[in-house]
């Protein structure tokens, strides 16, 4: 079930003379317009939302996107920038009669720099190899979405992608140093770089996280980080989810920053289980799957006592990865997750929300209860050391009402999550799927304020338009459902969560 | 006026960088400060802030001042829910307060720059670092959250209460180091860390500052996981590394013996040593902050004339030095020395007679165009710290 947003259409005039300017420029076998071709880059990992562009520009060069960000310019067209399309908020959604630029050529990677323990990536770079070629130095790149066999750098850095382990490492905006930027009017600039700091405002800051719509970047510095001298997996069972949350506040009430804490509830482990035969311990109501690293003394010391912890929160079994194998196989279960929700229900929303971590068990408790109340299953895995949920609500859409009842109930828990003190969105993004819940996070204030930063560097509003921010005249969408299993899981070529 | 509190005429001692600021005002409700913005903009009057007033003497002299809005009034620590490892406190809560604070319970917001009278505000303005820098990261790391009265009396609120969250532009990070040039700052929020159980130093006496380097790459390399690696120097004379450790006991005995063992010297102490983090220079220096591609350390150093004090965070790639006046003409030289190494060298405060002419923040890359773009968004009528920051902003 998708939603159409753009009828098949002739581009317009206008839209079809910036495609002959497009070819003059930039080649005109890096230019389609061909309508089966665009519909390639019609949506992103939110499959249900889905517009067909006008042109897509397959860049290969900076100058490739400073071309191509300038002929936008001048013909006041607006431009997408796209990536490896894993987002899960429709952030690569393109605009109608507009451009999409993907930046999957710009492949560029290193070399890296060891001493100061930095690698120059172009934007279409993948995440885990950057990571790959770290590895010879001892050296990673922390950050790690779960769709980080697919998904880019210049994406991540538009979403300010997370991932399991930035509980301890922090986010993308913690790792990119340095970027070379094209502004929505062609001109191209330099924020942060080596260095830590560089004078006058922290631009690069602004700009990570920003969903594109503030121009797009074509190279970027990455810092690396050390590999820990020891790294320790351990999966505990409980018989009940407060249990498990009540673990999770324990151990960092403890003082112990573990690098993940994640958690996986009976149904999440019941697919889980059905998809991959990760072996999770037989009844389990909850698991957490916890992960240590720094020096080996530490480590070992900050097991015990979360074994300890858990143990006094009637843990009723806990096991220690002996080897890498036993290690996979715990993170295969909990990476499989939406995949394996996938199979067992028919359609499924899923949201990005965020509480504060002690408000865990309470928040999990009440969307049972709503849940119930509905009649539809949630099933619960997530980033529980964050506090970042991901429900996913189950439905099926053969049967009248579901999808409309799944999605009111999936828009009930990210309000919860906000009356929480939370967050609408952790890593995913706002994009196109939550604008207009921005409004119940931010004030109108808050929102003019933000636009001030997106008038100073796109007046004319051409760098992805109709993202994070609730403009009035895109209010007409209304989401709708993920189906089935998104075609990069399909294609084996990773998992998404 | 028309607002409730009451500004009273500036004195010597509200001087910024030698500007005697016409009024000040000593709001005590961060309500009180979007009034007091209206009515400067109604009156077309310039605006400062100020917190601890540490670090006022950083940056340039402001163009004008009609009014410096104290800070020091917001005082409370709103909320410190201690299983989320969040406070909120409002700007004007000094650093060594809040600290106390959450010592309380076993935390700490770990930043350690060497003013523990500092505001929050102020340290958020200034972007106020210390040596744990290495390990925790800086301003922009810890602040999840802010709420800042812009020019026109808006009251806008960024980030949130949780430590992920990508709802929005994380206008925080804009900010962080902005010299008060875009908002005053009235709340804040920050990710907090467990107090470490205990802590180890490792000290190595260097005949030659420009060994410090490579010592340096060679603790980044390594699994050591120091919270800081600090470098004492006077250019042309003896220096000190000071490796920290914080941890667990067990932990940071293994780390300072294998850290002893990888340096080829160095001996063991419970305490930090004297001075630990200070800023080097006083009032008749130029105290500049340096950042660089942290492994050409020793080539910074050496770029530096003889007699100068430094203090480098080692690993991290910045330096604070203090560039005795007799050798202002040197700062060229250096900027020009570090450029290679991705450098720069900012001015924090120079002796009053130097500021006419200088040059603070040395060459600015080709994004100065969109900072004064920013600022023309959030400040149109520039009456925020006017001449405070880059570019003339």
């Amino acid at each position: 079930m998708t939603t159409t947003l753009a009828a098949p259409a002739p581009a317009s005039d206008r839209t079809a003379a910036l495609a002959a300017r497009l070819r003059t420029a930039i080649g005109a076998e890096r230019v389609l317009t061909d309508h089966a071709q665009l519909r390639t880059y019609e949506c992103d990992g939110l499959a249900n939302f889905r517009v067909t562009p006008g042109v897509v520009v397959l860049a290969e060069s900076r100058q490739h996107v400073v071309d191509a960000v300038r002929l936008c310019a001048e013909a006041g067209v607006p431009f997408v920038a796209r990536g490896s399309g894993t987002g899960l908020s429709g952030g690569a959604l393109p605009v109608a009669e507009g451009v999409v630029i993907v930046l999957s050529r710009l492949r560029a990677l290193g070399p890296v720099d060891a001493d100061n323990a930095r690698v120059v990536v172009e934007p279409g770079v993948i995440n885990l190899w950057v990571t790959r070629d770290a590895a010879p130095y001892d050296l990673a790149y922390a950050p790690d979405p779960s769709s980080q066999q697919v998904c880019s750098i210049g994406g991540n850095v538009a979403e300010n992608a997370g991932g399991a382990h930035c509980l301890k490492y922090g986010f993308t905006v913690n790792h990119v140093m340095g970027a070379e930027v094209v502004l929505p009017d062609g001109s191209v600039v330099h924020l942060g770089g080596t260095a830590p700091e560089h004078p006058g405002y922290d631009l690069l800051g602004a700009f990570i996280g920003s969903e594109g719509t503030l121009g797009i970047a074509t190279s970027l510095t990455l810092r690396l980080v050390r590999v820990p001298e020891a790294v320790q997996t351990m999966l505990v069972g409980f018989h009940s989810v407060e249990d498990a949350a009540g673990t999770v506040s324990d151990v960092i009430a403890a003082g112990i920053l573990p690098a993940a804490i994640e958690m996986m509830d009976a149904l999440a482990i019941e697919a889980a289980e059905a998809a991959v035969h990760c072996g999770y311990p037989d009844g389990a109501v909850a698991v957490l799957v916890i992960e240590l690293d720094g020096p080996q003394v530490e480590v070992e010391a900050q097991f015990a006592e979360v074994e300890r912890i858990a143990q006094a929160r009637s843990a009723f079994e806990t096991r220690i990865a002996q080897d890498a194998a036993e290690r996979a196989l715990m993170w295969k279960g909990r990476k499989s997750a939406f995949a394996a929700v996938g199979r067992i229900s028919p359609a499924y929303f899923v949201q990005d929300g965020v509480i504060p971590r002690t408000k865990l068990p309470e928040v999990l408790s009440e969307i049972g209860r709503m849940s119930d109340a509905v009649g539809l299953r949630v099933a619960n895995v997530f980033h529980a050391g964050d506090g970042n949920l991901h429900p996913l609500v189950l439905f099926d859409d053969a049967v009248d009402g579901q999808a409309h009842d799944a999605e009111e109930l999936a828009g009930a828990i990210l309000e919860l999550c906000i009356t929480s003190g939370g967050s609408i969105t952790g890593e995913h993004g706002v994009g196109a799927e939550k604008r207009m819940k921005m409004g119940k996070q931010f004030t109108p204030e808050d929102l003019d304020t933000m636009q001030l930063v997106r008038c100073a560097f796109d007046p004319d509003g051409i760098a992805n338009p109709g993202k994070v921010f609730p403009t009035p005249r895109l209010c007409g969408e209304r989401p709708g459902p993920r189906t089935g299993v998104h075609a990069v899981q399909a294609a084996g070529l990773g998992e998404v969560f | 006026m028309t607002t409730a509190v009451r500004a009273v005429p500036g004195v010597t001692g509200d001087a910024i960088v030698g500007v005697v600021p016409a009024e000040v005002v000593r709001p005590t409700e961060p309500d009180e400060v979007p009034e007091l913005l209206r009515a400067a903009q109604r009156d077309g009057r310039t605006v400062l802030a100020a917190g601890g007033r540490t670090k006022l003497g950083w940056a340039p002299p402001p163009s004008s001042a009609d009014l410096l809005v104290d800070t020091t009034g917001l005082g409370r620590v709103v909320e410190h829910t201690a299983g989320d490892l969040v406070v909120v406190a409002e700007a004007g809560v000094r650093l060594s307060t809040l600290q106390e604070h959450l010592g309380g319970a076993g935390q700490w917001l770990a930043l350690d720059p060497p003013e523990p009278e500092a505001t929050l505000g102020g340290i958020v303005s200034a972007n106020a670092s210390g040596p744990r820098r290495l390990r925790y990261g800086t301003v922009r790391d810890l602040l999840i959250g802010v709420t800042v009265v812009l020019a026109d009396g808006t009251v806008a609120h960024a980030g949130g209460k949780v430590v992920k969250n990508v709802a929005g532009y994380d206008l925080g990070k804009l900010y962080t180091g902005a010299h008060g040039t875009l908002g005053v700052i009235v709340s804040t929020t920050w990710r907090l860390h467990p107090v470490p159980a205990t802590k180890r130093v490792v000290v190595v006496d260097l005949a030659d500052p420009l060994a410090a380097g490579p010592l340096a790459i060679a603790i980044a390399r390594s699994t050591l996981t120091p919270t800081a690696v600090e470098v004492n120097a006077t250019t042309g004379g003896p220096a000190t590394l000071t490796v920290l450790f914080e941890a667990i006991p067990d932990s940071v005995a293994a780390q300072a013996d294998a850290a002893v063992a990888l340096l080829g010297s160095g001996r063991q102490q419970e305490q930090l040593p004297e001075h630990f983090g200070d800023r080097p220079g006083g009032p008749d220096d130029l105290v500049l902050r340096l950042s660089f591609a942290p492994a050409s350390l020793s080539q910074v150093l050496a770029a530096l004339p003889d007699g100068v004090a430094v203090t480098a965070s080692a690993c991290t790639g910045v330096a604070y030095a203090a560039l005795p006046a007799a050798h202002a003409a040197a700062l060229p030289a250096v900027r020009a020395a570090l450029a290679s190494h991705d450098g720069t060298a900012v001015v924090l405060s120079a002796p009053p007679e130097l500021h006419e002419g200088l040059d603070h923040w040395g060459p600015l890359g080709d994004a100065v165009e969109l900072m004064r773009k920013v600022k023309d968004r959030f400040d149109p009528e520039r009456r925020l710290a006017p001449g405070r920051f880059v570019g003339g902003i």
